[in-house]
């Protein structure tokens, strides 16, 4: 009885505070404190170096992938093509930024093509293997060529998940791969919003 | 005298239903769905030295609706690696849940390099509440 009582005491605590945090209103991760993305300036689909301070002041989403992936990197690409069209017209202020695990065979020009298919607006990001390698330990990112069997080919595995941040160049969110359209959008219409 | 001892015969077999009733019905309301897990200070230098001891369970059970946001608290002195972030030094990491799943992820402050995450559903009205609180009662009698 005695248990009882106590779970239903434990059990109603908190009851008045049942409040949101402001961090809880992501759907996604979060970062707390937000610390600046690590910086980066590597050729881009666009023609140009892409420094990521270049996008200081608009809401960046970082996707790792590579142009050959079968499931993941489409899904992801069009959930967030979806996204910045429920944005309206404050999409204009998301930059995509699709940074490749596979640099050798994610040309900036192929990268470009690839992601036209999409949003023209979405940027590639390509480099040496070495650049990539470096910057894909900045952010803790892990990612593996696997042979494909019975040819010369590979695939790769990577982290699926979209990474967000804020106009001033911080990382404060991440959203998990398979989540809707409406959740990114809204997601990033918090740090719109800010 | 009599009609006394007739009033607690019925009074306490009462109440303990009444109670019963609640704890089966009633909605489980907290004041924080996160489940905080902190990596003291030291967790990298105490590996290096060869100490494989684990900071975090290997498997965390959240509950929906009740505690399903992970809270990852980074107080050592080095990042770590936990799934697709880097947590900074003196860095949370907050990840909510909204799927009944099992997630695996990479941790680099287990010693096997991995940990489990096993998202479960909010109790059901009746028993399966009832069961509910039962053990958190006395998982927190065990934590003291």
């Amino acid at each position: 009885m005695k248990a009882l009582i106590l779970s239903l005491l434990l059990s109603s605590a908190g009851a008045t505070f049942a409040q949101q945090t402001p961090s809880q209103q992501f759907k996604g991760g979060v970062f707390d404190p937000p610390r600046p993305a690590p910086a980066f300036a590597l050729p881009a689909s666009s023609g140009a170096q892409a420094r990521l301070a270049d996008y200081r002041g608009k809401v960046v989403v970082l996707e790792f992938g590579f142009s050959h992936c079968p499931a993941v990197c489409p899904v992801s690409l069009a959930s967030l093509t979806q996204a910045r069209q429920l944005l309206g017209a404050r999409g204009k202020d998301v930059q995509v930024l699709f940074i490749t695990v596979d640099p050798a065979r994610d040309t900036p020009e192929r990268l470009r093509t690839y992601l036209a298919q999409f949003d023209p607006s979405f940027v590639g990001i390509s480099g040496s293997e070495a650049q990539i390698a470096q910057l894909l330990k900045d952010y803790g990112i892990s990612a593996a060529k696997h042979p494909v069997k019975g040819t010369n080919e590979y695939s790769m595995s990577h982290s699926s998940y979209l990474y967000f941040l804020d106009r001033q160049g911080r990382q404060r969110s991440m959203m998990p791969f398979g989540r809707p359209a409406a959740d990114i959008a809204h997601d990033l219409a918090i740090l719109l919003n800010q | 005298m009599r009609p006394l001892r007739r009033f607690w015969t019925w009074l306490l077999p009462a109440s303990a239903a009444g109670l019963l009733a609640w704890a089966a019905f009633a909605p489980i309301a907290v004041g924080s769905r996160d489940a905080l897990f902190e990596i003291p200070q030291g967790t990298w230098a105490r590996r290096m030295a060869g100490d494989l001891v684990d900071i975090l369970p290997q498997t965390i059970v959240l509950t929906l609706g009740v505690n399903d946001t992970l809270l990852l608290r980074n107080r050592d002195s080095v990042p770590q690696v936990f799934g697709p972030v880097l947590i900074m030094p003196g860095q949370d990491f907050r990840l909510p849940f909204d799927t009944v799943s099992s997630n695996e992820f990479n941790c680099t402050a287990h010693a096997s390099g991995s940990m489990k995450v096993v998202v479960e559903p909010y109790p059901a009205a009746g028993l399966l509440r009832l069961q509910w609180r039962l053990a958190h009662i006395k998982e927190a009698i065990a934590r003291g």
